[in-house]
């Protein structure tokens, strides 16, 4: 299972693109780390979300 | 005020006393950049000044304001200077012998990997949620060996103890309390963005003295 900010998530099969879309994030606002890593921009349309995949989405508050 | 100011030799031993001589050879030996002049980067730079990091790099493109003054480290004399003329000349009073880089100037994607190629730990103190996502993504696709600290959620009057440090991977760190947006008309004040931007300059010390958030 998948498992994005701490709780599982049916998101397998999807890009992070279309997870991101689906989950109603403004991607302008947003980093993704995937596995330890910070997912770059320009790869959100190709990167599939496997299953097992650990999944945290920062999405950024203003202020500062 | 005394004429002549303490010497180099002077201040590093006062340093040396104070943090131990190895966790200050790392300390004086780091080159740090502040991305973002407001009330996050001008805690950020005094309080990394204070501990004696040896270089300093200053980025903002923006004049101080008279609405800056209620969080952010500038004076009512220092009005109409530009933040990083401003903040530099509060440095060296604090700092003598830190080396401070001052670039007047407003990062974008494009810009970043030229502006920030010499600082091994970047923090991130802007306002906006767009270009906070910006330099995390665009620090990390260029440069995944440099620490970027940045910062989410600090405005609003709620408790100070949910302000929170969490390392996101091994060199993004995450300060803040994650939810608390200015949109909300929540105000910002000086205290709880003084905290945040304390967690900031902590971890940065921490990250140099080899010391992990779990």
């Amino acid at each position: 299972m998948v498992k994005i900010n701490g709780t599982e998530a049916a998101a397998g099969g999807k890009t992070i693109s279309e997870y991101l879309a689906a989950a109603d994030y403004d991607i302008r606002r947003v980093a993704v780390e995937r596995n330890g890593e910070i997912v770059p921009k320009t790869q959100y349309d190709e990167v599939v979300i496997e299953e097992d995949d650990v999944i945290e989405v920062v999405s950024f508050v203003g202020g500062g | 005020m005394p004429d002549s100011k303490p010497t180099k030799e002077q201040m590093q031993k006062a340093l040396e006393e104070r943090h131990g001589a190895e966790l200050q050879r790392r300390f004086s030996s780091a080159s740090v950049a502040v991305c973002g002049l407001g009330g996050l980067g001008s805690n950020i730079a005094i309080a990394l000044a204070r501990a004696g990091v040896g270089k300093l790099h200053l980025i903002d493109f923006d004049k101080v304001d008279i609405t800056n003054l209620h969080r952010q480290q500038y004076t009512v004399k220092q009005l109409g200077m530009y933040k990083t003329d401003a903040l530099k000349e509060t440095l060296q009073d604090i700092a003598p012998y830190m080396e401070i880089i001052a670039h007047t100037v407003q990062i974008t994607e494009d810009n970043l990997k030229e502006i920030l190629r010499d600082d091994e730990i970047i923090c991130e103190a802007f306002d906006k949620p767009e270009n906070k996502a910006m330099l995390v993504n665009g620090v990390s696709e260029n440069y995944p060996e440099k620490y970027i600290v940045s910062a989410s959620g600090m405005a609003g009057i709620s408790s100070a103890n949910s302000i929170k440090t969490r390392r996101i991977t091994k060199h993004f760190y995450l300060c803040g309390d994650e939810t608390s947006d200015i949109s909300n008309g929540a105000g910002l004040f000086s205290s709880r963005v003084m905290i945040c931007a304390a967690h900031q300059a902590h971890a940065v010390l921490r990250i140099l003295a080899g010391e992990q958030e779990a």
